[in-house]
């Protein structure tokens, strides 16, 4: 990206935004509204992408960036696609019980890969659709069958079924092999699963089921700052998406005196006072290159570096402070802070665009970068770019701005009901 | 009358075997009554038939194998002596980093690594040895024990009457129901420190402290390692943080881990033991030269005729005791792996000495798990004391942890040795110590401190101001009452602020 130091923050933020929200419009397939999970050849799509696209798509036209009509057409068409497609435990289906499988066929929305029937990217998925049937309020026929469609497919999914009898809820399922067992230990990524599971009025989740997720919490003092800690940045980021967590709390937050959105403050602090310290003595890291989260990375072998082990881990969830950190950042991590850290969030992106230009190609982030692998004169580049990181990008940008998406979702009464169901009390509820 | 010796195991020495299983031993006459009758002679009954000798009374010793148990036989003391030496032998790999790299590289000799293990394992032997106990006064009976009545039992032919009794025969590897495993000829930890030679390709199953301990040194020597583990972390016991560095520090050892996968078939093919795994829906295989399975403990229980005592049996722990350490029968103790749920040589050394104390000394102690230090060997060391924060939030314990990573620690600096934290478990509202984990290299050793101020009832305020050697790892401690009192100042402050603008 060029001329960064000529642009003032609005002009360079609006145009971050705008190449970002681009990518769902250029990767979505013309027939099923799909969008692909990264820009490379083959792609499958990930529902959770969809999510982000249909939460988008207002963010268009608020900017003036594509027309109310065409937005609804676009919502309109993934939402037949998945209102029509098959659900059942046939191992090619696109969903079963209201959810859907984490990666499609962009042209036919089969199922790929044999992944999971994913509860969390089905819920990312979901908090688009009510998005879209929220924002579409208009009493014409493409926007009532937009809400009728939104409010049929929330109503579908069973909740309740994806805790398997228990208390608590698996990472998704399989036709070949049932639920999944993968622990859900810790605060991370899924408190919209919990409201949108809670806030059902056809298959809740049991009241239970959100003690048994808190009970793994842990409440930290790391680096000097009281925390509920969870490691990658994405995981403090993604639920704030959609929902405005300003001075609304459950118990957990009630007892420590905080809220969801101040911990996601406080998480960026650590994160830029461990960039800061670079305890590993990564190339690059500072106060204002910083962003360790889930993304690509290099996958190539070990190697010693200056008396050091260095270990490379691809695609992985990476976080701070316990790791794993490879030295790999996401170059769109700090723009998407915005909403909780604007200083901390522009002083990063310009230091990371004025330094390493190559991460932003065509105004678009790259997914991850590290200069410590030195495989070229610039350090190692995730080719293309990621549909989840532009998404989110698009999203909380706007947020910041204006606060579209989460003036919605405050309107959505499925959300302030899961809410209310989790033990959320003050505030805007 | 002689003891059954028994079988003889590859390098045993002499002097061992005197010390723990003389061949040429004969059992004593027995007394008309013994105030204690102990049965097994591995760490729990070892500490209590010293404590009971040197208090006076009359002990039987009983031991249908070898003096020492597990933990001297099979269990801490050779893999402790594997453990270092893998640790040398690693930390060759990275002297460059030290500035003082290694001319050519070292070469491994497996059977010198044995040997020192078995060097060590004699040398400790020495303090608990059969004829040290003897001159203690305690009569040691070689043979297999059976009850015949409350206060009576058999070994061979013999019978001791006694008025306490005093379980102590601890546990043995769980063998997982693996179609065709039993064909496999694998290897648990009672026969892995008999291998003569360094296996090319070793197979673990298990990611328990034990199994995760012997992967890691093992795969340090040079055996190509796959772990084998069900759930979906290592160290079920452990928080995810502890956990996942283990994950990190295996992974970078070049270990195979396989997580999240079930050990469905073993069969052979050729030379190789191959074992067929399922990760949910997928099918895998591993093929290689040793299994080890390390897949928990079950208590050594069935052989004892327990019912012909009134002992009963807790299905999950063993023999059931009270908290005061005592069974169904009044006249009958437990201590150890045989009854309790933390199956650690420490544990059931202490437990040993409650129980002795409670049995003849009219002691009422209590067992509490809650102060005993627990630590896995592998390299980082993960060590634990007192409640996990899960456990406090069960039991509706508001609960903070201070944290302080090894990085932030001069002395981890110094080292080279930053992997790991220290995380003190404070009760919320108070400066209480409820627990601690402990990342470290030198984990096994800080978490005592920790024990100490937990035993003492130190809080987070009086540790802040204790001063320790600088650079020490154990100053992370230090840092991180520190970081207590700075968070109270902080809350105080504000406090004070709030007042001010009201």
């Amino acid at each position: 990206m060029d001329g960064v130091r000529l642009l003032s923050d609005e002009a360079l933020v609006t145009r971050l935004q705008r190449a970002a929200f681009s990518y769902l419009i250029d990767y979505a397939d013309e027939d099923t509204g799909l969008v692909a999970d990264t820009s490379r050849p083959g792609s499958p799509c990930s529902i959770a992408v969809v999510g982000f696209a249909l939460s988008c798509y207002p963010v268009a036209v608020r900017n003036g960036w594509m027309s109310r009509a065409e937005a609804a057409a676009r919502t309109l068409k993934v939402l037949r696609f998945f209102s029509l497609s098959t659900q059942s435990e046939a191992p090619d289906a696109t969903g079963y019980k209201g959810f859907y499988y984490h990666f499609l066929d962009m042209r036919t929305g089969k199922r790929v890969w044999q992944c999971e029937l994913s509860l969390v990217d089905s819920a990312l998925l979901m908090a688009g659709i009510l998005v879209a049937g929220g924002y579409f309020d208009g009493g014409n026929t493409e926007e009532s069958e937009i809400r009728d469609h939104a409010d049929a497919l929330y109503r579908r999914v069973d909740w309740h079924w994806a805790q398997n009898g228990t208390a608590g809820l698996s990472q998704g399922w399989k036709p070949e092999c049932g639920f999944l067992h993968y622990g859900w230990e810790g605060y991370n990524e899924a408190l919209i699963l919990y409201v949108l599971g809670f806030g059902s009025p056809t298959f809740p989740l049991t009241s239970e089921c959100y003690e048994t997720w808190s009970l793994t919490y842990q409440w930290e003092n790391l680096m000097d700052r009281n925390v509920l800690y969870s490691g990658p940045l994405f995981t403090h980021l993604f639920s704030h998406a959609w929902i405005d967590f300003r001075g609304i709390r459950d118990t957990f937050m009630r007892e420590k005196n905080s809220d969801y959105f101040e911990n996601t403050k406080r998480t960026i602090a650590i994160h830029r006072d461990y960039g800061e310290r670079n305890p590993y003595e990564f190339a690059g890291y500072c106060r204002d290159f910083w962003g360790v989260t889930a993304g690509d990375g290099p996958s190539v072998p070990a190697l010693r570096q200056s008396g050091r082990d260095r270990r490379f881990y691809g695609y992985m969830s990476r976080g701070v402070p316990y790791g794993p950190d490879d030295g790999t950042i996401s170059p769109w991590a700090m723009l998407a802070t915005l909403p909780f850290a604007p200083a901390a969030a522009l002083a990063g992106t310009r230091h990371l665009l004025e330094t390493y230009p190559q991460v932003c190609r065509e105004d678009r982030f790259s997914s991850g970068f590290n200069p410590t692998l030195r495989c070229g004169p610039e350090g190692w580049l995730s080719e293309g770019w990621y549909g989840l990181d532009q998404g989110l990008l698009a999203m909380t940008i706007e947020n910041h701005r204006t606060g579209l998406i989460w003036e919605i979702m405050r309107r959505c009464t499925y959300v302030r009901d899961g809410l209310a169901r989790a033990g959320f009390k003050g505030g805007w509820l | 009358m002689q003891g059954n010796a028994p079988r003889a195991k590859p390098g045993d020495d002499g002097l061992f075997l005197r010390r723990v299983r003389p061949r040429d031993w004969t059992n004593p006459e027995p007394k008309s009554l013994y105030d204690l009758v102990i049965v097994g002679a591995g760490p729990a009954g070892l500490t209590a038939a010293e404590c009971a000798a040197r208090g006076g009374f009359s002990v039987a010793l009983v031991e249908r194998d070898r003096m020492g148990g597990d933990s001297l036989n099979t269990g801490s003391v050779p893999s402790k002596a594997i453990i270092r030496s893998a640790l040398a032998y690693d930390l060759m790999r990275e002297t460059d980093g030290f500035g003082v790299p290694i001319p050519a590289e070292p070469v491994l000799d497996f059977a010198a690594v044995m040997g020192r293990m078995r060097r060590i394992r004699t040398r400790i032997a020495e303090y608990h040895s059969v004829h040290e106990l003897a001159a203690l006064g305690v009569d040691i009976f070689f043979g297999a024990a059976r009850f015949a009545s409350a206060n009576a039992l058999v070994v061979n032919d013999t019978r001791l009457t006694f008025r306490k009794a005093l379980i102590a025969t601890g546990a043995r590897p769980r063998i997982p129901d693996i179609p065709g495993l039993d064909r496999m000829d694998y290897r648990t930890s009672a026969t892995i420190f008999d291998m003569t030679a360094l296996p090319k390709r070793l197979v673990v199953i298990g990611g328990g402290p034990l199994g995760c301990e012997l992967a890691q040194a093992f795969c340090r020597l040079g055996s190509h390692v796959t772990i084998v583990q069900k759930s979906p972390k290592f160290l079920p016991r452990e928080g995810r943080d502890a956990a996942e560095i283990l994950s990190w520090s295996m992974a970078r050892d070049g270990m195979d881990i396989r997580l999240n996968t079930t050990v469905v078939g073993a069969r052979r093919e050729g030379d190789a033991k191959v074992l067929e795994t399922l990760n949910y829906d997928l099918k895998g295989e591993i093929a290689a030269d040793e299994i080890l399975v390390c897949a928990g403990r079950l208590p050594n229980v069935e052989d004892l005729e327990l019912a012909a005592a009134g002992v009963a049996l807790d299905p999950d722990c063993g023999i059931r005791v009270d908290d005061f350490l005592c069974s169904s029968n009044p006249d009958i103790y437990a201590a150890g792996d045989v009854c309790l749920p933390l199956k650690f040589t420490n544990a059931a050394q202490s437990s040993a000495r409650m129980a002795v104390q409670n049995a003849l000394m009219q002691g009422r102690q209590r067992h509490d798990n809650s102060v005993i230090p627990w630590c896995t060997f592998c390299d980082p060391e993960i060590a634990h004391i007192g409640l996990h924060v899960w456990e406090a939030r069960r039991q509706s314990i508001p609960i903070r942890s201070y944290t302080v990573m090894m990085t932030d620690v001069d002395r981890a600096v110094t080292d080279g040795q930053e992997a790991g934290f220290v995380k003190i478990h404070v009760a919320e509202g108070s400066d209480k110590i409820l627990g601690a984990t402990i990342v470290a290299s030198r984990a096994s050793e800080m978490i005592n401190e920790m024990a100490v101020i937990m035993s003492a009832g130190i809080g987070m305020k009086a540790l802040a101001e204790v001063v320790h050697t600088y650079p020490a790892q154990s100053g992370a401690i230090m840092l991180a009452a520190q970081a207590y009192r700075r968070d109270v100042d902080r809350i105080a402050r504000q406090a004070t602020a709030g007042e001010a603008s009201a």
